[in-house]
């Protein structure tokens, strides 16, 4: 049965919104507010309420975030700019229409270079990006529960947000690399400063329209478009759920209905929302009440030079001048805000410690400290002139590296500075050969059998008596010095 | 005449707009008469010539990102037909 079935492929692009992390919003002068924690209608006025005879105004610093994205995806800048109104009926939109971007666009024709869990790269080509704004927010009243009102509630606080809309081209083929795409460009924006990232709260929203084709065919298939994905791991489920039931349906002998499907989160299934509008019943028109937008070269140039170093660059640069892995590089360089406080704490340190050193501490230590304190590094006491500090005692031995990993902990939970440490609870390292050689002795001592062994032949047993001289001194003596005169300790009982 | 009945009806349709028989047949003649009159531009040769998206030669009209005061609440609401927890209550809109 299986082999008589059509083998298929799956299509997928993806619709990111993002909203603009400025001050105001797009048309307007009202604040841009936090959806879900400012009181409801309180950051709204004529123009984002669509009253008759209001004049909206475009937001500079919203164009020059739109240029920063365009730029960082490759994308061509369009010079001549236009809004157009998307006429249609719903009231999240009290305008009855949309001001957005349709035939000139700021940037067009982009690409994003993705890595797969396999660890090769795949390049995602970027059709455009467009300005427009956000609609406001619909709360349904629950009709089963107590309340003298139904209906819906509507709040438009975020009516008139500055939105950025990035559409890919239909070069993704699973849920996966739908992830690894959305993830990437999250990564990029939050780099650029323009937007916060948090899928939850809805600042950014993906969307990927979904469909399957026979293998070896080119005509794409009747596609459905996904909604309330709101986390990554929804993004990768919701899409493959999508292509398997897609798959399902044609191979037993239904039809695709192109159409919005929600993703249940709890029930983890796709459900009908509603049946796509043709997109010429939109009347798309350009927008009387803005003039266009000519973008000068010069401008251009400014955004570009201004653009911040971006993750890919850092990750090529840590690896060619710093010699870290490609893993730690990624790993450094997935928040702008851990990159930076690494690379200050490699300035610190001209000469020694060494970046891969530093890297190390970050990656084994600080993270786990940080996890455990559930901590972001913006957060944190340990500075990086702090860190730096402390692997400085590691090089000059004052203290050894298990000690050091003490010293970190408590520097993370007090804010107290290495060396303070290090005096206050005694940790300097033990170097002096008087004090170590009398612990090994009275340890050799205290276990002849094991020395019998050892010097049977039992040569594994040096870790045991490292270990309880070590444990003796508090883990404070410095282990080079104690495996020389230990095993000249044990030579001497020959 | 340049539209049909179904034209007008598709049209009002997307506008919300509930005609009467009467209406129809009237803004059917108005419109084709309004489109019959833009469709004099396909007599002249514009080869070349991009589209005009606006009459006036003004361009670059923006403002800085600054914040500027809010409408009161009870002006904001002050025209709702119902209201409800600070915000406007309509009818039942349902996705589902």
């Amino acid at each position: 049965m299986i082999d008589t079935m059509t083998q298929y492929e799956p299509i997928i692009g993806l619709e990111i919104h993002a909203e603009l992390m400025t001050n105001s919003k797009m048309f307007c002068s009202c604040q841009v507010v936090d959806s879900v924690q400012a009181e409801p209608n309180t950051a709204v006025c004529p123009v984002c309420l669509g009253m008759p005879g209001m004049l909206p105004v475009i937001n500079r610093r919203a164009v020059e975030y739109a240029m920063r994205v365009a730029l960082a995806l490759n994308c061509a800048v369009q010079q001549h700019n236009i809004f157009a109104r998307k006429n249609y009926f719903y009231p999240d939109l009290p305008k009855a229409y949309q001001l957005t971007q349709y035939e000139l666009p700021i940037g067009l024709r982009g690409w994003l270079d993705i890595e797969l869990e396999d660890g090769s790269t795949k390049r995602i080509r970027v059709r455009r990006v467009h300005m427009e704004e956000d609609t406001g927010k619909l709360t349904h009243l629950d009709r089963t529960a107590v309340a003298a009102e139904e209906g819906t509630l509507v709040d438009y606080n975020r009516s008139g947000v500055p939105l950025l809309e990035i559409v890919s081209e239909p070069d993704i083929h699973s849920g996966e690399e739908a992830r690894a795409y959305a993830m990437k460009i999250r990564q990029i924006l939050r780099y650029l400063g323009v937007n916060a990232g948090d899928l939850e709260k809805g600042v950014f929203r993906v969307e990927p329209n979904i469909s399957i084709r026979p293998i070896g065919t080119t005509a794409f298939g009747k596609r459905t478009e996904l909604k309330n994905l709101n986390s990554f791991k929804s993004l990768a489920d919701g899409t493959a759920f999508e292509i398997a039931r897609q798959t399902e349906v044609l191979n037993s002998g239904g039809q695709v209905v192109q159409e919005t499907r929600g993703w249940h989160d709890t029930k983890r299934i796709t459900f009908s929302q509603r049946s796509k509008e043709e997109a010429e019943d939109y009347r798309y028109f350009p927008e009387p009440d803005l003039p266009p937008l000519a973008i000068s070269d010069a401008w251009i140039a400014a955004v570009k030079a201004a653009l911040p170093e971006l993750p890919d660059a850092k990750v090529q640069r840590y690896q060619a001048d710093y010699g870290l892995s490609a893993y730690d590089a990624r790993v450094l360089t997935e928040e702008k805000a851990v990159a930076e406080w690494f690379e200050t704490a490699v300035s610190l340190s001209p000469s020694s410690p060494d970046p891969k050193t530093i890297a190390n501490w970050i990656i084994n230590n600080l993270f786990s400290l940080m996890n455990e304190h559930k901590q972001s590094i913006d957060a944190i006491r340990v500075t990086p002139a702090g860190l730096a500090e402390l692997l400085e005692l590691v090089e000059r031995r004052a203290i050894n590296n298990n000690t050091a990993k003490e010293v970190l902990a408590a520097m993370f939970t007090s804010g107290q500075s290495a060396p303070a440490i290090v005096q206050a609870q005694g940790l300097a390292q033990v170097s002096d050969e008087g004090a170590i050689t009398a612990v090994i002795e009275r340890t050799l001592d205290a276990h002849p059998d094991n020395v019998a062994a050892y010097l049977g032949g039992k040569e594994r047993l040096i870790g045991f008596f490292v270990g309880q001289v070590m444990r003796e001194m508090r883990g404070k003596a410095d282990p080079a010095v104690v495996n020389r005169l230990l095993a000249a300790a044990l030579a001497a009982r020959k | 005449m340049s539209l049909t009945l179904q034209d007008v009806e598709k049209i009002a349709h997307l506008a919300r707009l509930e005609l009467t028989r009467a209406e129809k047949a009237q803004y059917l003649e108005q419109l084709s008469a309004i489109l019959d009159y833009a469709d004099m531009l396909n007599e002249l040769d514009l080869e070349g010539i991009e589209p005009t998206a606006h009459a006036i030669a003004q361009q670059n009209i923006m403002r800085d990102d600054v914040v500027m005061p809010s409408l009161p609440l009870d002006d904001v609401l002050f025209n709702a037909p119902q209201q409800a927890q600070n915000q406007f209550l309509i009818q039942s809109v349902l996705d589902e």
